[in-house]
């Protein structure tokens, strides 16, 4: 008997079948944030419900928080009603809160790995379509909305169905400087925003195989952008060390067992799929949104498309998208000016990725008009990217240098670019109005982002290395 | 939750493909928002998109393409449509999160094939709000003011959780020994999956 990656971690976490049919699938850890736990604890309240298990769950300060350069809570004001509501249930119900000045402050996405709150094999619950990122290391992850929220505060289950299943397999090896955002960009690109709808999707192949850790965070948190609620990829060596040693993992004895039963979490050679999707990455290059939603993706060297050569029904929504990017079909993307410039989020705001950026800032300038700023995923991360001088090498260059937070990826806390703007984000929707009202968002990896603060336009990071 | 059985309103056509939540509820930096303003607010700001003109300011129904309400799993979403006094939305997909959130705050999302979808948004635009549809959720089914009865899937354990306006915790409720079970199989067998280092 075959059996996937995941089926075997489902069918360990389902602790009953509820009448309707849904399973009822036990969530090992919760890490909620402040723009949805209030109203799923003011309901819970309402309705004379409990924390069931205080000590599975985690809150988080991201949305809300200002990131500007020695903010607290008040210095974006619409966000302390949030963080006060999370503080007082935290103190009602006794799970742990990571505070505005807690050295564990960050994105929950890069929090809960980083400290160990995601493990292979287990399940986990955050209300934020980006849960899926943590299925980097082999965890299920599932977001969901306010009033599943508050259920799994309630019960540590969630009611489910189970979803089919795909693969995607990423065959090759990638170019250098090419990497897991480009490699997500281009299987949105050729799967759709709504290809993997209904799927939990499983990242395999030697591309994967070859990724760090933190490459897998960037390709799985994007997964939700083809629809899918969930993906992951199957733990291995480097996992394991990753993992090692993090505030929240099993120590000694724990570990060595942990560790064992992780071994078997992986889907068993001949396991079927209901969908499987090979993609070759040898060819890849550096990719960028030029529209609205995130398969509307091209290479950096590549044209804007013609609505007219696309298929009859993507043509009114690709209409919109160009009018609402202000471009026209068949200009090359490169060299189009930009405004602003985000490193940042849950996607791509991890250390490597801050360490990409820096390597094409140090000793060059942001571009007259450009504002750029670096905004680290977590405390954590920014603390070592000021041990590593990442910051000055910022700094210098002109790009201004965040606190953490989600900042001008969700747009929740005021950080927003003005009407009109055009600018270039590592994170991962180019919605209209994500930004801002009117804001024109491109998509891209942290080197496509820095190469494009340093000219001023889009820009090939390969043609910034070149220079001596 | 209140039980969804019956309902007559006008219906809203916005007929486009990936409407993503981000639209229905922009992000917004307050605490309690006045959620039926928020409602597609940043659209709203064109005089003439289809929730301002006067016969669908009280819309019970709206109409949209494929995949409405993928993107973020903001459940404020829902609650915008709500506020509006929107109760069911009837497309040819829906995101996955969000068509959970409708259910489990009582509204009804209706998704149609291609073929039927298309004979009720030309139904919806041709009504243009001058008449009201019925939508029956015993008979699955939509009266049209022309007279045509269109018919729609839904699982049974949807439909009748809405039928009754089922509380979505309090059936996992009944659970809690199972839950509990579970939990103290965890302790021997993944000690370290039930509890944390201090």
């Amino acid at each position: 008997m075959t059996t996937t990656l995941f089926d075997k971690v489902w069918n360990a976490h389902v602790a009953g079948r509820r009448s309707d049919g849904r399973d009822l699938v036990y969530m090992d850890r919760h890490v909620l944030h402040e723009l949805h736990g209030p109203h799923a604890f003011a309901r819970l309240a309402a309705t004379g419900r409990t924390l069931r298990r205080p000590d599975l769950t985690f809150g988080v300060l991201d949305h809300a928080l200002a990131t500007t350069p020695g903010r607290d809570e008040f210095t974006n004001p619409a966000g302390a009603p949030f963080t006060s509501a999370m503080r007082a249930a935290s103190g009602k119900h006794g799970f742990r809160l990571f505070d505005v000045h807690d050295a564990e402050q960050g994105i929950g996405h890069v929090v809960a790995p980083e400290l160990g709150l995601v493990l292979p094999g287990t399940t986990y619950a955050c209300p934020d379509s980006h849960a899926c990122t943590v299925g980097a290391v082999g965890a299920i992850a599932f977001a969901c909305g306010t009033t599943e929220l508050e259920h799994v505060l309630a019960t540590q289950v969630m009611a489910l169905r189970k979803p089919l299943q795909m693969n995607v397999i990423l065959e090759g090896t990638l170019a250098p400087g090419i990497g897991a955002k480009d490699v997500i960009l281009d299987v949105i690109r050729r799967l759709g925003i709504d290809g993997a709808r209904g799927f939990a999707v499983e990242f395999s192949g030697p591309v994967v195989d070859a990724l760090s850790i933190e490459a897998r965070l960037t390709l799985c948190n994007m997964t939700i952008e083809m629809g899918a609620r969930t993906g992951f990829v199957a733990p291995d060596e480097k996992t394991f060390a990753w993992l090692a040693g993090r505030r929240y993992a099993p120590r000694g004895a724990d570990w060595d067992a942990a560790v064992l039963r992780w071994r078997s979490v992986h889907s068993d050679d001949g396991a079927t799929f209901d969908r499987t999707v090979v993609v070759d990455c040898s060819a890849l290059d550096h990719m960028i949104t030029w529209g609205t939603n995130p398969a509307h993706t091209i290479a950096v060297s590549g044209l804007v498309p013609d609505p007219q050569a696309s298929p009859v029904e993507q043509r009114p929504g690709m209409q919109r998208a160009l009018t609402y990017m202000g471009l026209t079909p068949g200009m090359p993307i490169e060299d189009l000016p930009i405004d602003r410039v985000f490193i940042g989020s849950c996607t791509n705001a991890r250390i490597e990725d801050l360490e990409v950026a820096a390597t094409l800032a140090r000793g060059r300038t942001v571009a007259p008009n450009v504002r750029a700023i670096v905004v680290p995923g977590s405390s954590a991360v920014k603390r070592e990217a000021e041990a590593r001088g990442l910051d000055a090498i910022f700094r210098a260059a002109g790009f201004e240098w965040h606190e953490s937070g989600c900042s001008m990826c969700a747009g929740a806390n005021g950080d927003l670019a003005a009407t009109g703007q055009r600018c270039v984000a590592t994170s991962n929707r180019n919605f209209e109005n994500r930004q801002g009202p009117g804001v024109r968002t491109h998509l891209a990896s942290p080197a496509v982002a820095a190469a494009a603060a340093l000219t001023g336009r889009i820009t090939d990071p390969r043609r910034i290395l070149a220079e001596v | 939750m209140e039980p969804f059985v019956r309902l007559t309103g006008v219906a809203a056509p916005l007929l486009m493909d990936d409407i993503n939540t981000d639209q229905v509820s922009p992000a917004t930096t307050a605490f309690e928002p006045d959620y039926a303003a928020l409602l597609f607010s940043r659209w709203r700001v064109e005089p003439d998109f289809v929730l301002n003109r006067k016969q669908f300011q009280s819309a019970r129904i709206l109409v949209a393409g494929k995949n409405f309400g993928c993107g973020s799993s903001r459940e404020s979403a829902v609650w915008a449509l709500a506020a509006f006094g929107i109760r069911c939305v009837v497309a040819r997909s829906f995101g996955d999160m969000f068509r959970d959130n409708v259910l489990k705050n009582g509204l009804l999302p209706v998704a149609l094939d291609d073929a039927t979808a298309e004979e009720f948004e030309r139904e919806a635009v041709a009504a243009d709000g001058r008449a009201t549809f019925t939508v029956n959720l015993e008979t699955q089914s939509i009266a049209a003011p022309s007279g045509w009865v269109f018919h729609f899937p839904i699982g049974p354990a949807d439909r009748n959780a809405l039928l009754r306006g089922l509380d979505d915790i309090g059936l996992t409720l009944e659970h809690g020994k199972e839950i509990e079970r579970w939990e103290e199989r965890t302790r021997s067998t993944a000690p370290w999956a039930q509890s944390l280092p201090a």
